[in-house]
């Protein structure tokens, strides 16, 4: 049987859900808010960033989007809020801030 | 069409491997299992097999192997023993809950320590409960016929879990014995082709297995399992009277020698059935109504079954060819007793652990226990109910 991972949630009884949990389409992480877990937030600050784009491949949750070659802000929805993209940024245009909100 | 041969346990094995052709086999070698993979390893050099031989560095690897190439979408089969089969208890249960039909031919050895080669059910006792099917074996023909229906039990969409093919170590796994083999085109016809539903080589449907689970779906998962263990007895049914059809060889979920009015009754796994059976016909010639029911099916466990088969019992006694170390006896004891509870009247039963590391059991040792049962069944005391057999002391 294939049902979408986006059709199965916390409300999804056993004899509806895919077996062994095989997931039939990419991209699944868009379903969830791992974010939610975040306990410190970081905050990026436009006037400083040049877009070099280190912080980037650092990020352990892919979680600075890239747009035409520059980088398009935060994705909260997946942000662990480790704070190494603070670490790494050469311009210190991100801080951290205490708190998972955003 | 049948016809006839003289293999050995691990020979049958290969050989039903063979004509199979499976499209991978990944296995590292272990005693007393490494005859499968050194005959099959020949028939692919010799290029009467299409198989993708895969020789890892060792059973974890073998596991890992099989997974990745059944979630590919091809039919994988390992051979293992003992402590080979002990280091793949990790990759077991991922086999399982990924739902992937692996089939494994394990031929049983005694875990360490301290070391030893010998057979016992210790191995794959000890794995019990990981989510395979486990299929036990008396004598090298029902090795070889168990291997022959585990795909179509296994692959089933009702079912999709792993399958353990078990036989006796040096016991069956060496012996030659007379055997009756299928020829390789019906054999073809009975296993079929695998067509998994989906596949990590199915170019139209992209897929990911083995996902991470929050709370919020892992019991879900866990429950389909069980419900397909449940389901796998149906289906063990049916393969088992397609197979029929086609060897004229019966099989259930386990065999039941001369209960129909036994009044005392072993139950037990394996080679030892052959010599307990020397026992029941012994003492059914003086008399005494005596039976014995072997085990076939371990996983799914055929509860239901057996207590009907035993409701007319008054004494039984089961036989753990493993300790569990429970300090209240073996797991096929605990399983059975508990199968037993709800029967009224119901048997008495006793619990013995025997044939460890290789030790024989004789028909005295048979004798024995009838006798004590005997004594039970005439209203004796019960006595311990974990004891051990054949050792010294």
């Amino acid at each position: 049987m294939i049902r979408r991972a986006k059709d199965i949630d916390e409300h999804t009884p056993w004899q509806e859900m895919t077996l062994g949990g095989e997931i039939y389409e990419p991209a699944t992480a868009r379903y969830v808010n791992t974010g939610a877990w975040r306990t410190d937030t970081p905050v990026l600050d436009w006037t400083k960033c040049r877009h070099c784009l280190l912080c980037v491949p650092f990020c352990p949750d892919s979680s600075l989007p890239v747009e035409q070659g520059k980088l398009a802000g935060i994705d909260y929805q997946h942000c662990k809020g480790c704070g190494i993209c603070a670490q790494v940024c050469p311009f210190g245009a991100i801080t951290v801030k205490e708190g998972g909100e955003v | 069409m049948n016809y006839n041969e003289r293999l050995s346990g691990n020979e049958a094995i290969a050989f039903a491997m063979k004509q199979i052709d499976p499209d991978v086999m990944a296995a590292f070698p272990i005693t007393p299992s490494t005859e499968i993979p050194q005959y099959f390893a020949q028939y692919v050099a010799d290029g009467e097999v299409n198989t993708e031989f895969v020789p890892v560095e060792s059973e974890h690897s073998s596991m890992s192997a099989c997974i990745g190439a059944e979630a590919a979408g091809a039919r994988a089969v390992t051979a293992t023993s003992s402590a080979g089969l002990a280091l793949m208890y990790e990759m077991m249960y991922v086999a399982a809950s990924s739902r992937l039909p692996i089939t494994l031919a394990c031929v049983n050895r005694a875990l360490t320590g301290p070391i030893n080669i010998n057979n016992d059910h210790s191995d794959s006792m000890g794995i019990r409960d990981a989510g395979w099917i486990q299929i036990y074996a008396e004598n090298n023909q029902e090795a070889y016929d168990n291997f022959l229906q585990a795909m179509p039990i296994g692959e089933h969409p009702s079912v999709r879990l792993p399958v353990m093919i078990c036989q006796d170590g040096f016991i069956t796994s060496h012996a030659l014995e007379n055997i009756v083999l299928l020829d390789t085109d019906s054999v073809k016809a009975f296993v079929g082709e695998y067509q998994p539903e989906n596949y990590l080589l199915k170019a139209e449907n992209p897929l990911a297995i083995g996902p991470y689970d929050l709370g919020c779906h892992y019991m879900e998962h866990k429950v389909q399992q069980a419900e397909a263990m449940k389901a796998a007895k149906a289906r063990i049914l049916e393969v088992a009277a397609q197979f029929e059809a086609v060897t004229g060889r019966k099989y259930g979920l386990f065999e039941a020698y001369r209960m129909e009015d036994a009044e005392v009754a072993l139950v037990l796994i394996g080679s030892s059935a052959g010599t307990a059976k020397v026992t029941v016909d012994q003492l059914r010639q003086q008399g005494v109504k005596a039976g014995l029911i072997k085990i076939r099916v371990f996983r799914p466990f055929p509860a239901e079954e057996l207590a009907q088969a035993l409701k007319n019992v008054k004494a039984v006694a089961i036989m753990d060819k493993a300790e569990s170390f429970s300090a209240n006896g073996g797991p096929l004891f605990s399983e059975v007793r508990g199968a037993l509870y709800d029967l009224e009247p119901r048997p008495r039963t006793v619990g013995y652990v025997y044939g460890l590391g290789g030790r024989d059991i004789t028909p005295d040792h048979f004798h024995g226990v009838f006798d004590r049962l005997r004594a039970i069944a005439d209203g004796g005391e019960l006595g311990p109910v974990y004891t051990h057999l054949g050792q010294r002391g």
